[in-house]
C-alpha cells in the first residue's frame, strides 16, 4: 500500500482534463447475479476506467412482504419466516424475535430458557461469520480459508440438527419459550466442539492476518470514518470496525447476557481488515460465552410455566388436562394473547442490531411489524463507500461488509 | 445522563407542541409534522440521541383520521437508550412528512423504503425513488387495503410483458395458515377466505 498514488485524486484529475481528452464514462451492472454480490444484490455502476465514480444498489431482488405477512398470522406462526430473515444465522433471529415479542408481554423467560436462546445466538454468531469470513476470502482470492470455514460450520449444523431437526430453518423460539429442551448429551458434544474449535480457528486467522495479499487487498480499502457510521446506522461488526464500541450485548443486555464475561473487539481505521479482525476475534468471544453458560448450565423450566395463554403447554399435559387442552386449542387458533401497546426490540445479531417494532391492537396477531434489518442499513452506506474505488476493491467492500439480501430485503 | 423523566420534562419545555406518547418501553413522544426537523435534530444534539436506528410508518386505514404516522426510533451510544418520536401525516390521500436526510445520511434509505411501501412523501429528499418494488409498480403494499395475497399489476419490463403476455398475479391463498383476526368470526380464519386470486365466486383465471 505504500504508494504516491491515491484513487480520488486521480479521478479529480481526471475530470479537470480538457474536454476533449476528458474521460468517457461507462456503465456497469453488477450483479443481482454476480459470486460476490453473496445473494441478489445488484449495483449500477458508473465507472471512470477501472474506477467508480457513482454506484447506485438495487435491492429489493429477494421482497418477500415479510411485514405483510406479519400483520397477517398470529405470533407464532411467523416464527419460521424470522428463520428467512438472516438465513446465515436464523438462532439469532428466532432468539430477537421471540424476545421483542415476550418484551410486548412483559414475560420473563426462566434462566434456562435464557442460557439456551444465548447458547444457541453465539453458535449462530460462530456459523455466521464463519461464513463470512470463508466468503470473503473466496472474494479476494483465498480457497482454503473457505474450505477450513465450511468445515467447521459444517459441526456447528449438525448440532442445529439435532437440537431444532433442521439445520437452517430452524425455527426453535416460541414466544414464552422454545420449540424443545436440549437432548441428552448435547451440551457436551457443544463443548467438544469448542475444545477442537479454537485451534482451527486460529489456524484459519493465521492464514490471512499476515498474508501479504489478503493485507494489500484489504488494509486501507474501503474505509468508514467514525462519522460515517454513526450517520448511515450501521450496526455490527461493520460499525465497531469503525472504532464505535456499541454492543447491545453490553449496553442493553438482554436474555442474561450480563452474566457473561465477554470482551467487544473494535477497530481503529474502519477499512475491510478491521472488520475482519473484528470477526475473528468476535468468534473467539462467543466460544468463551458458550464455555461460561456449558460449564454453568441452568437447571429448571425451559418455558415460563405461567404464561397460559401464550406458551403452548406441554404435550403431556394437553392430553391429559382439560384445561390445557383448551389453552393449547386457543394459542393455535387465535395466536398467544398479547397486551395493547408498541414495543421496540433490538438484539446484536451476528450482522448487526436486528430490530422488531411491534404495534400491537391486542388479540394474537400483530397490527403492525417493522423489521429493521442491519444488513439493509449497512448497506445504505455502499453509494458513498464505493466511489474512488477500483472495482476490484468493490468486490473486497462487499465481502467485509458481510450482508445477507434475505434480510435486507425482507 | 439524564433519566426518561427529565428527557419527557425538557422536551415537553423546548417543544410545547410535543406530547408524551403511550409506550411500554422507551420514551416517546408525539409531535406535529411540521416540527419534526427541530426535535429531531434537538434530541440528537442535545440530548445525544446519535443513531437514527429505524424509521417506518403505521396505516391506521382509510377510516381513520389521521390515517398514517411515521415512526423514528433514535438510539444514544453514549446512554444506551432508545426514544421514539411519532408524527401524523396531515393528509391521508397525499401524506406528506419533512425528510431529515439532512440530519442522518441513514435516513435515505428509510425514507424511500416508507415511500415505497406506504406512500409517503418525505419533502427534501434527494431522490425519492422506490427501493423494494420496482420503478412504475402500482401500488403501496404496506397499506391496509393492499391485500395479502397481491394484486395484479404489469411486469416491471414492458417489452417482456407485450411479448409474453405476462404479468404479475395475485398468489394464491389456499394453502396458506389459518389467520385470527381480532373481533372476525372462525371462518375469516381460514385460509380461502383470504383467497384473492380465486374463490367459490370468481373463477381461477390463470
Amino acid at each position: 500500500m505504500a504508494t504516491d498514488f491515491s484513487y480520488p485524486d486521480a479521478a479529480a484529475k481526471a475530470a479537470a482534463l480538457p474536454k476533449e481528452f476528458g474521460p468517457e464514462k461507462m456503465s456497469l451492472s453488477m450483479g443481482p447475479s454476480h459470486p460476490s454480490t453473496h445473494g441478489v444484490l445488484r449495483i449500477q455502476f458508473e465507472l471512470d476506467g477501472e474506477i467508480v465514480t457513482k454506484a447506485d444498489p438495487v435491492i429489493g431482488y429477494l421482497h418477500r412482504g415479510d411485514e405483510k405477512i406479519a400483520e397477517n398470522m398470529t405470533y407464532n406462526q411467523f416464527v419460521p419466516y424470522t428463520d428467512r430473515l438472516d438465513y446465515i444465522a436464523p438462532l439469532a433471529n428466532n432468539m430477537a424475535y421471540a424476545i421483542a415479542v415476550e418484551r410486548l408481554a412483559k414475560l420473563e423467560v426462566p434462566a434456562r430458557c435464557q442460557a439456551i436462546r444465548v447458547l444457541t445466538a453465539e453458535m449462530a454468531r460462530v456459523s455466521s461469520h464463519l461464513m463470512g469470513l470463508g466468503a470473503f476470502g473466496i472474494d479476494v482470492g483465498a480457497w482454503t480459508v473457505f474450505m477450513y470455514c465450511f468445515e467447521e460450520r459444517e459441526k456447528l449444523y449438525k448440532l442445529f440438527e439435532e437440537l431444532t431437526g433442521a439445520r437452517f430453518t430452524t425455527s426453535y423460539s416460541r414466544i414464552g419459550g422454545l420449540a424443545r429442551d436440549v437432548p441428552d448429551g448435547w451440551i457436551q458434544r457443544v463443548d467438544a466442539f469448542t475444545d477442537q474449535f479454537l485451534p482451527i480457528l486460529d489456524e484459519v486467522l493465521s492464514l490471512l492476518s499476515r498474508n501479504k495479499i489478503f493485507l494489500d487487498r484489504t488494509v486501507g480499502v474501503g474505509v468508514i470514518s467514525r462519522s460515517d457510521a454513526i450517520a448511515y446506522g450501521l450496526s455490527g461488526p461493520n460499525l465497531r470496525g469503525s472504532g464505535v464500541a456499541n454492543d447491545l450485548r453490553k449496553d442493553r443486555p438482554y436474555s442474561g447476557y450480563e452474566q457473561y464475561e465477554f470482551d467487544v473487539p473494535v477497530g481503529a481505521q474502519g477499512d475491510c481488515y478491521d472488520r475482519y479482525l473484528c470477526r475473528g476475534e468476535e468468534m473467539k468471544q462467543s466460544i468463551g460465552i458458550i464455555r461460561q453458560i456449558v460449564k454453568n448450565f441452568p437447571r429448571g423450566d425451559w418455558y415460563a410455566p405461567d404464561a397460559r395463554k401464550i406458551f403452548a403447554p406441554p404435550k403431556e399435559k394437553i392430553l391429559t388436562s382439560m384445561e390445557e387442552l383448551i389453552n393449547n386449542f386457543m394459542i393455535v387458533t387465535e395466536g398467544p394473547q398479547m397486551p395493547v401497546g408498541e414495543v421496540y426490540f433490538e438484539a446484536e445479531n451476528p450482522k448487526g442490531a436486528l430490530g422488531f417494532y411491534i404495534v400491537s391492537k391486542g388479540g394474537g396477531v400483530p397490527y403492525r411489524m417493522k423489521i429493521r434489518s442491519p444488513s439493509f442499513c449497512n448497506l445504505s452506506i455502499l453509494p458513498k463507500l464505493c466511489v474512488g474505488n477500483l472495482v476490484s476493491d468493490v468486490v473486497a467492500i462487499l465481502g467485509s461488509l458481510d450482508f445477507v439480501m434475505g434480510e435486507c430485503d425482507r | 445522563m439524564t433519566t426518561d423523566v427529565d428527557l419527557t420534562t425538557a422536551v415537553s419545555q423546548q417543544f410545547p407542541s410535543a406530547s408524551p406518547r403511550a409506550s411500554l418501553d422507551c420514551p416517546a413522544f408525539n409531535i406535529l409534522a411540521a416540527e419534526v426537523p427541530a426535535i429531531l435534530q434537538y434530541l440528537r444534539d442535545a440530548q445525544g440521541f446519535d443513531f437514527l436506528t429505524d424509521l417506518t410508518a403505521i396505516d391506521w386505514t382509510a377510516e381513520k383520521s389521521p390515517r398514517f404516522t411515521v415512526i423514528w426510533h433514535l438510539y444514544s451510544s453514549g446512554q444506551h437508550r432508545y426514544v421514539r418520536v411519532a408524527a401524523d401525516c396531515t393528509s391521508a390521500t397525499e401524506p406528506v412528512m419533512p425528510s431529515v436526510t439532512g440530519l442522518w445520511a441513514g435516513a435515505d434509505w428509510h425514507e424511500r423504503e416508507c415511500y415505497d411501501m406506504f406512500g409517503i412523501i418525505f419533502t427534501g429528499h434527494p431522490d425519492l425513488r422506490r427501493i423494494l418494488m420496482w420503478d412504475g409498480y402500482p401500488y403501496f403494499p404496506l397499506r391496509k387495503e393492499f391485500p395479502l395475497a397481491g394484486l395484479p399489476a404489469a411486469l416491471p419490463d414492458a417489452e417482456i410483458s407485450a411479448e409474453t403476455g405476462a404479468g404479475v398475479i395475485a398468489a394464491p391463498m389456499m394453502g396458506g395458515p389459518f389467520v385470527a383476526i381480532p373481533g372476525q368470526p372462525m371462518s375469516a380464519a381460514e385460509p380461502r377466505a383470504k383467497d384473492e386470486a380465486w374463490s367459490e365466486h370468481s373463477e381461477k383465471t390463470v
